[in-house]
């Protein structure tokens, strides 16, 4: 294993990125405002200067685009960040919050609150953030618990978190069907996307992503022990089964507060740890950092793809994440042939 | 089929002929429907996708699984020859709803009604197939393209199942009202844009579906045209073009799928800038009446037009 550290440089250059990117993406949008003129109206903004944009345009810019950005950023980071933590606990460089059940498990339980409580639901605030969290907990400890009571192992794990995430979608899809009156405002969470979300979503999510964020960054340290194995684990005074749980309980909490605002956008947690991988070493207290960061850049591309593509028409966002993130998938697979197997 | 067949089908056409040709100049009181002879069977139809379809007696065991048809049959007097109608037929009240599903037809289920008609908006799961091997025959009925489809669609039921004047009244009427309401909403000299929303994703229509020609009938503008890239009809709007597009009306047919109503659509990021939302015009569409191409099209007609006043 390298042991890499995490550079002022190298952290540097993943800061000045992820600016970038939100910066352009702020810049272009469908509504086809001209970045010329958005940079005025930042500028604007900045100095108090005069803006060419109406108020209409500019409502377009700080409430509608600008948000949605940031939001694409802490999604991708909330998501990415979770992956790379739960390759960490499960050791398994395939683990992501979609082949573990977790996803599967926030959908269900998000898709149960909706057509169980369609008022209370009351979208992204109020049970629906919890019930995907327990969903997401419940989804993982499964896999686990199934995981283990097969024998244990990488391809025994992907196989349990493959079975628990069909079976809790089909429980999904059966509560569904029983309720075809909301099929379709859970259709369009399921699809994932993050279209009509402002500021509102930004604030509801920033703080349990910053806070599950931080606990994982602080654990890099203890999953690089875990890497090394569990009783040597334990010989460094570490208790690998309280590690393991904090890890899980921050990565759910971040991917459930993910989910609950973005629905289903899939792969995010899978490439960007391995990307971080190949460019900076496998050192956790290095890819934990930079896959958050690095998340955060890769939603906010994908969205701009997604939203400038077709403009004025709009792709899903998991079309985008799918088609650059399944060939990258078998790719990784294919470089860890020996470990699968 | 007997080779008499086409002879007496030919017959019955003439005799649909005429008795069209008296409902349409009827502008004295209506008088019960004349030309028995038109509801004679066996009786033979044309499907929209072409095919003929033979019926040898009239049908009194009707399974409808599509709202539009269940709207159709009791608007046309068919009502008491229904027997069973999918979940989504919420209309007319009475109708005799079960959990049959039309996107996901069982076939033994409908066939446990012993239906000797069915009619459904596509053939999901080889459906006709399935039924045809228990000789039981379906009518599909596409969604329709424009007014012209409906009021087809109404003529085509009526004949099917024995009610082909009244199907035939309610087109001719249909179309009256809608050319009445048309008439009496009074035309502007500005030009007035619409956007109307399928669901909280932003999904919208454009004028070349059923829906968007309905608005064409006002000489409205569809903001979604634009934005039709790959010509399904039923582009995924981003809520900033939107808002930059600015349209005089918002029509919401996701108001009872998702809640939404010009309260929420005003509170949406951005959206209080639009004329729409300021000018109060958004209106909140029942979502049936605004995905459905059966005789409450007239309804849906009659808010457009009320929203232009």
């Amino acid at each position: 294993m390298t042991r890499a550290r995490l550079t002022p440089a190298v952290l540097a250059t993943a800061l000045l990125v992820l600016v970038a990117s939100i910066v352009v993406s702020t810049l272009l949008g469908a509504a086809g405002l001209g970045w010329t003129r958005v940079i005025r109206e930042i500028v604007a903004q900045l100095t108090g200067g005069v803006s060419p944009l109406s108020e209409r345009e500019a409502a377009i810019v700080w409430q509608v685009r600008f948000p949605r950005v940031l939001l694409a950023g802490l999604v991708g980071a909330a998501l990415a960040v979770s992956g790379a933590a739960y390759q960490g606990v499960f050791r398994n460089p395939l683990a992501d919050p979609y082949l573990l059940g977790a996803a599967a498990g926030a959908g269900m339980a998000a898709t149960l609150v909706v057509v169980t409580a369609p008022s209370a639901a009351g979208w992204i605030i109020g049970p629906l953030p919890l019930a995907a969290f327990a969903g997401a907990l419940g989804g993982v400890g499964l896999t686990w618990v199934l995981g283990r009571s097969a024998g244990g192992g990488t391809a025994i794990l992907l196989l349990s978190g493959i079975a628990v995430a069909a079976f809790l979608t089909s429980i999904q899809t059966f509560a569904q069907q029983l309720n075809t009156d909301t099929i379709k405002q859970v259709y369009t969470w399921m699809l994932g996307g993050l279209n009509t979300s402002g500021w509102h979503e930004v604030l509801l999510t920033l703080p349990y992503i910053t806070v599950s964020a931080i606990v994982l960054c602080l654990c890099g340290r203890l999953l690089d022990v875990l890497a090394v194995g569990d009783e040597e684990a334990a010989s460094l005074g570490i208790r690998p089964g309280r590690v393991r749980v904090i890890v899980l309980l921050a990565a759910s909490l971040a991917t459930a507060a993910a989910v609950a605002v973005s629905g289903l956008i899939g792969f995010v947690g899978i490439v960007v740890p391995h990307v971080v991988r190949l460019l900076a070493g496998s050192s956790y207290r290095v890819v934990v950092p930079l896959s958050l960061v690095g998340g955060a850049v890769f939603l906010i591309v994908a969205d701009q793809v997604a939203r400038t593509i077709v403009a004025p028409a709009e792709l899903p966002i998991g079309v985008i994440t799918a088609f650059t993130g399944a060939p990258f998938f078998l790719l990784v697979l294919r470089m860890n042939r020996e470990r699968v197997r | 089929m007997t080779p008499q067949t086409p002879r007496r089908a030919r017959r019955l056409a003439l005799a649909l002929v005429g008795a069209l040709a008296i409902a349409g100049c009827a502008t004295r009181a209506p008088e019960p429907a004349p030309a028995p002879a038109a509801d004679t069977f066996p009786v033979t139809v044309t499907a929209p996708d072409g095919k003929p379809l033979t019926l040898e007696r009239k049908p009194e065991r009707i399974v409808s699984l599509s709202a539009s048809a269940t709207e159709t049959l009791f608007a046309i007097g068919a009502g008491k020859q229904v027997v069973a109608v999918d979940e989504q037929s919420n209309y007319p009240p009475e109708a005799p709803k079960t959990t049959l599903s039309g996107l996901t037809p069982n076939v033994e289920a409908i066939a446990g009604h012993t239906p000797n008609l069915v009619i459904a908006s596509g053939d999901a799961g080889d459906m006709v197939a399935g039924l045809g091997k228990l000789g039981i025959p379906v009518l599909i009925l596409p969604a329709a393209k424009n007014l012209d489809d409906v009021y087809a669609q109404f003529e085509l039921v009526g004949k099917a199942t024995g009610n082909a004047a009244q199907g035939a009244d309610l087109a001719r009427r249909t179309k009256e009202d809608i050319a009445k309401i048309v008439h009496d909403t009074p035309k502007t000299d500005t030009p007035r844009s619409y956007y109307h929303e399928l669901d909280t994703d932003l999904y919208s229509v454009t004028s070349k579906t059923f829906i968007g020609k309905v608005y064409g009938l006002f000489g409205m503008t569809n903001i979604a045209d634009a934005a039709d890239t790959d010509a399904s009809g039923y582009p995924k709007l981003s809520a900033e073009y939107v808002i930059k597009a600015n349209p005089t009306l918002i029509f919401l047919g996701d108001t009872k799928c998702c809640g939404q109503t010009a309260e929420t659509v005003a509170l949406r990021p951005g959206w209080n800038t639009i004329d729409a939302v300021t000018k109060n015009r958004v209106v909140a569409l029942d979502d049936d009446l605004a995905s459905r191409w059966g005789p409450r099209i007239v309804d849906l007609v009659r808010a457009v037009a009320d929203a232009l006043k």
